[in-house]
Order: structure tokens, then C-alpha cells, then sequence
């Protein structure tokens, strides 16, 4: 009977109890929402560093990763390749290409660019670049002077498909050299910044342009589970020889990281802030309810009622409370993200600002599910426990004077 | 026996500065199955005196012994238990729960005291019947009349068989006839199961009811006969 006492309380003010559910509806609602937000635009900016060709690990020379250049390549691919074929899981696919900077120009414009010299059938299956040419057509092997920009190049470029391109560049004998391309393929990216910097020549190409005979810059290994890709890359490490060094994404994406680790404290945070703005009108509103029955109160230590029965008769009546709002809150947030997932917010008016931070045009939620239980779990334990103060006033009523309260 | 005895009583209210002497050496006893009224004028103390019989109020000095209990030894928490199984209260207000209806408010009692679900049902069913409200078990308080408000307060002072049922001013809200009809219940109840009545009361009605009467003013007990 006490959960039926409870329940029926919470309904004799039916506004006031619709308020105090509000206020939890808004503020899960808000978690759900923000949260599944958030951590879209963090594994958007995860999912975009590591297509980008930075891939889940890549093995590089000793000292490239400090010294990107030329000069610091992999001398015999085939053998790191043999090996590692042998060290990654099975469904893990993994590339090979030659990386430099360049300098691109024609008649009127000139770019500083990354030269990125691909197998295109391996590279197909690790990076993005595989679908991303929408105009023209994809690097074949045997492609020796076809190149792919990127749209936002071809359009800083004013050029177009069948148009030359003049990739300027320093080979290992620190010699300049520059080859003209044909322009045969425009690819999208998620973002523009992708497109001016990143042009794809055939790695043969490359390495004779550069004076590489089979030397390649890096291999990217991509996998399908991201979760393990801390394991494979020790387990990598150790069995390459000590010339070579491998990097997982989180090393070769550094800012990535660094918003990772921000995004966890400041989801905390934005819960926090939420809650106590939620936990102001919670406890005001309870408050009142509780001084509205102080004769009851009164008659319920009349008759013999002890007072922590009292705290948990309160705390009953917020446990339905908070039960309900979380259970409404759940609902609307979680339809929330489902039609942003579908519509996506658009942020290319911010497109400059976002583009800089890593973010795509379009930001797409991602629920995690322990977000959902974070969010919860905080609105549940702490409103019940704000309400610790209304039921304690309750208990401490004196029968005499709360029954002779008007 | 004696079930009430109270020994050299005075309370004392403080209002602001001012000091008003409520209770000034109250001795009296009263015994199983009486039917006694406390009369007296507004602020004689009457009210004061059933508080700190029912362990509602505590007294400056003196003594208050229920049923064997010396009251001013018990903790808070023992007379919330003696209150619950000892003491059943009549208010002036009727004072139910309006969110519970007439059976439930008489069950709420036995919930407190541990009593099984079936056996409250029964119980309280039976005893609404005794007081002539069992086809209302299910009415809401805002759904009866004061009187059978009242009736179904009585039903709750004794479902859980107290010693003692203490009334303030039991019919102070009802017209007479509901008052007299409310009186003739609790003098049944009186007599057919010795539960001890102790009334305070202005009423006349109350008064002509009772077997004792204590008149006390200004704290002070000035009259106290039993009827013949």
C-alpha cells in the first residue's frame, strides 16, 4: 500500500507533478541528445582521420614519423608485407604508399599539396578513395601520368577532367623534379580541406619521379574491429624488426585523441550542469508539495508512523517521479537521434570553423549505449537523492504543531 | 486497574517572551473502560492534557504512565510504537488520509503494525460494517460526509485494538444529530470491548454521554465526578 500511497500522492497536483516531469523529460532528453551528438561529431572525426588514409596502424621507417620525408622510406615493402600478413587478423586489409609533399600548379594557380602515390586496387580497399571519385574515373595500374584531385582543388584550380597538372617535387637525392599529369578523375571528400591538400598518382610513378626503386613512405593497415587496434599494434611491433616503427591512430591523429579525451569530461559535465538546473526545480517543487501536507504529515506521526517510513513515503513519491520523466525523456531523446541520424545537421555555414577541428559538413548522432546508461543512471540516483532534504523536513514535522497547521 | 495515570503535570508554552502556563499540577488517573469526557473552556488545557497522554506532546514536569509505560523514558521512536499499538486518535478535523478511501484509511493502520493483507481486508471490512459504512468501503473521504468521515476516523482508532482511543473534540464539526449518532457508536464500542474513551470536549452532548467527567481550567483540574 505505501507504493499505492505514493503513487496516488504524486497525482493530487497533477500540474505540479507534470512540472517536476518536465523538468527530468528536458534535461534526459538533453543528455541524449547532446551526448549522442557529441560523440557522432567524435567518431565522425574518428572514422574521417582514420579514411584519410591515416588507417587504424601504419609502419613506417624509423624516424619518419618525426621526418616525413623522402628520404625516410621502407626500402623492401614485400618482406613487411609477408610478415604482416602473417600478424593481422584476416578480414584486416592493408596498403602500401608512397607519401611527399608536392607542390601542384598550372597556367594560373600553383597549390602546396600531398603527393600520394597508391596501388589502386589495395588502396580501394583502405582508404576512401576507392568510392569517392565522382567525376571522371579511378586510378588504374597502369595509369602512369593519370592523376585525382579533389574537388575543391579542381575548383581552387579552375581546372577540370582531361586538364594538365604539374606536380612539382624533391626525389631522395634532393634533387628537384616535376612531372605533368593528366587530370582523370574529381573525388569528394567529407571535407574540403581533403580535397586541396590530397593527389593520388600511381605508386610506380611516384617512386620513379622520386628515385625510390621499391621504397615506399608507409603501409596503412585498416581493421575491422577498432577496438583492438592497441593489441595488434604491440603485437606488430614486436615482431618487426627495431627499423621500423608503427603507429596506431591515435598517435598519428593527435588532436583526434585530444578531443576524445575532452569529450569524455565534458559529456560529465554537461550531465552535471543539466542535473542541477533539473535539480533546483525538483527539489523547489517537492518542497512545496511536501509543506501543502504538513497536517498529514502530523497525523502520520500521530498514529505511529516513524519517521524514516516518512523519508521512504517521499522517496517513493520521487522514485515514480524521476521513473516516469526517465522513461518519457528516454523516449523523446531517443526519437531524437533517430531522425537526426537520418537528417543530420547541416553545419556547412560553419564550414571553415569545422572542417579545421576535423568535423564533416553534415554531423550525425551516435548513440552508445553506456551514454544512455550514464545519463540515467545520474537523473535516478541523484533525484532521488535531492529529494533527501523534502523528505527529511517531513520527518522531522512535530505531531502537535503539524496537526494544528492550517 | 488504572490505564492512564498522570502525576503532578505542568507544561508551559513559551509565545515570544511571554510564558503561558497550559498544564499546572494535573493528577489524575483514569481506569480500563471508563468513558470520560475533559471539559473545559477554549485554552483551559485540555487539549494539552490528550497530547501528553497520547505521547503527542511532552510535559516540563511530572509524569504520564499509559498502560504500565512511564512516557517520559521513552524515546521517540518507542512512542511512535505506543502510539501505533497502544493509543488510537479521534481529531476534531476527522484528519484521513484523502487520497486513501474509507477502508484503505482504516487498513493504513494494520499496514503500520505489520498485519497481513487478508487479515486487514477482513478486519477492516468488519469493523467499517460495525460503524455502518461497509457499502462506502470504497468511497474517498472527499466523497463522504463529516459524519461518516468521522465514523470511518473511529473505525480507525480502534481497528488495531489500542487501550486507549483519546477524541479531541470528536463532534465539534458535526450538527447534533450527526454528533449524537457519532457518540452512540463510540459508547457502544466503550462497552461492548472496554475500550477506554477519554474526550476533551466543550460540547454538552459529549459531556452528558460520559460516565466521568474532569473539568479542568486554566490547567488546573477544578471538578472531577463519576456519574452514577
Amino acid at each position: 500500500m505505501h507504493f499505492q500511497l505514493a503513487w496516488r500522492n504524486i497525482w493530487r497536483n497533477t500540474k505540479r507533478t507534470i512540472i517536476i516531469m518536465l523538468a527530468i523529460i528536458v534535461g534526459v532528453w538533453s543528455m541524449i541528445c547532446l551526448g549522442s551528438l557529441l560523440r557522432g561529431i567524435i567518431n565522425q572525426m574518428i572514422q574521417n582521420g582514420i579514411a584519410t588514409l591515416t588507417g587504424h596502424i601504419q609502419v613506417h621507417i624509423k624516424g619518419y614519423h618525426n621526418d616525413p620525408v623522402v628520404e625516410n622510406n621502407i626500402t623492401d615493402p614485400e618482406k613487411i608485407s609477408a610478415n604482416l600478413k602473417t600478424l593481422l587478423p584476416a578480414d584486416s586489409r592493408f596498403c602500401s604508399r608512397v607519401r611527399v609533399n608536392a607542390v601542384a600548379n598550372n597556367a594560373e594557380h600553383t597549390l602546396s599539396v600531398t603527393m600520394v602515390g597508391i596501388d589502386p586496387s589495395h588502396e580501394a580497399k583502405v582508404s576512401f578513395i576507392g568510392d569517392a571519385v565522382k567525376t571522371g574515373r579511378y586510378l588504374k595500374s597502369n595509369d602512369k601520368y593519370g592523376i585525382i584531385v579533389g574537388k575543391a582543388f579542381a575548383k581552387k584550380f579552375e581546372t577540370k577532367l582531361g586538364r594538365k597538372v604539374v606536380l612539382m617535387s624533391q626525389n631522395v637525392n634532393q634533387k628537384m623534379i616535376s612531372k605533368a599529369f593528366k587530370i582523370i578523375g574529381i573525388y569528394t571528400a567529407e571535407m574540403s580541406a581533403t580535397e586541396e591538400q590530397f593527389v593520388f598518382i600511381n605508386k610506380r610513378t611516384a617512386q620513379e619521379m622520386l628515385g625510390l626503386i621499391n621504397g615506399i613512405s608507409e603501409i596503412s593497415i585498416v581493421l575491422t574491429q577498432n577496438e583492438n587496434f592497441h593489441k595488434i599494434a604491440e603485437k606488430i611491433k614486436k615482431n618487426l624488426p627495431e627499423e621500423y616503427e608503427v603507429h596506431t591512430w591515435k598517435e598519428l591523429l593527435p588532436i583526434v585523441t585530444a578531443y576524445l579525451t575532452i569529450y569524455d569530461g565534458f559529456i560529465i559535465m554537461w550531465y552535471v550542469v543539466v542535473f542541477i538546473a533539473m535539480a533546483f526545480g525538483i527539489i523547489n517543487t517537492t518542497l512545496m508539495a511536501i509543506l501543502e501536507r504538513v497536517r498529514e504529515f502530523g497525523l502520520l506521526k500521530a498514529l505511529g508512523m516513524k519517521p524514516r517510513w516518512i523519508v521512504k513515503s517521499v522517496l517513493y513519491e520521487s522514485f515514480f517521479i524521476v521513473i516516469i520523466g526517465l522513461f518519457i525523456g528516454n523516449i523523446i531523446g531517443l526519437f531524437s537521434v533517430l531522425v537526426l541520424s537520418v537528417t543530420g545537421i547541416d553545419f556547412s555555414a560553419f564550414a571553415a570553423g569545422s572542417e579545421f577541428m576535423g568535423i564533416s559538413r553534415v554531423i550525425y548522432p551516435d548513440i552508445a549505449f553506456k551514454d544512455i546508461i550514464t545519463a540515467n543512471m545520474l537523473v535516478f540516483i541523484l533525484g532521488i537523492l535531492v529529494n533527501l532534504y523534502p523528505a527529511y523536513k517531513a520527518a522531522k514535522f512535530q505531531p502537535v504543531e503539524a496537526l494544528a497547521h492550517t | 486497574m488504572n490505564i492512564v495515570e498522570c502525576l503532578n503535570l505542568k507544561k508551559t508554552y513559551k509565545q515570544g517572551k511571554l510564558e503561558v502556563p497550559a498544564l499546572n499540577d494535573i493528577n489524575l488517573s483514569v481506569q480500563k473502560g471508563e468513558f470520560t469526557a475533559v471539559a473545559g473552556p477554549s485554552g483551559s488545557g485540555k487539549t494539552t492534557l490528550l497530547n501528553i497522554i497520547g505521547g503527542l506532546d511532552s510535559s516540563d514536569e511530572g509524569s504520564t504512565i499509559i498502560d504500565g509505560h512511564n512516557l517520559n523514558k521513552m524515546t521517540h521512536s518507542q512512542l511512535a510504537d505506543l502510539r501505533l499499538n497502544k493509543i488510537g486518535f479521534i481529531f476534531q478535523a476527522y484528519n484521513l488520509i484523502p487520497v486513501l478511501s474509507a477502508l484503505e484509511n482504516i487498513e493504513f493502520v494494520m499496514l503500520l503494525q505489520g498485519v497481513g493483507k487478508a487479515e486487514r481486508h477482513e478486519r477492516s471490512l468488519s469493523i467499517l460494517n460495525d460503524v455502518g459504512l461497509g457499502d462506502k468501503y470504497n468511497r474517498r473521504p472527499a466523497e463522504l460526509s463529516g459524519g461518516q468521515q468521522q465514523r470511518v476516523a473511529v473505525a480507525r482508532a480502534i481497528v488495531s485494538n489500542p487501550s486507549i482511543v483519546l477524541a479531541d473534540e470528536p463532534t465539534a464539526n458535526l450538527d447534533s444529530k450527526t454528533g449524537n449518532s457519532l457518540l452512540e457508536l463510540m459508547k457502544k464500542i466503550n462497552e461492548e470491548n472496554s475500550v477506554t474513551f477519554i474526550f476533551s470536549t466543550h460540547d454538552h452532548m459529549v459531556m452528558d454521554y460520559a460516565n466521568r467527567l474532569i473539568n479542568i481550567t486554566d490547567g488546573v483540574v477544578v471538578k472531577d465526578q463519576v456519574k452514577q
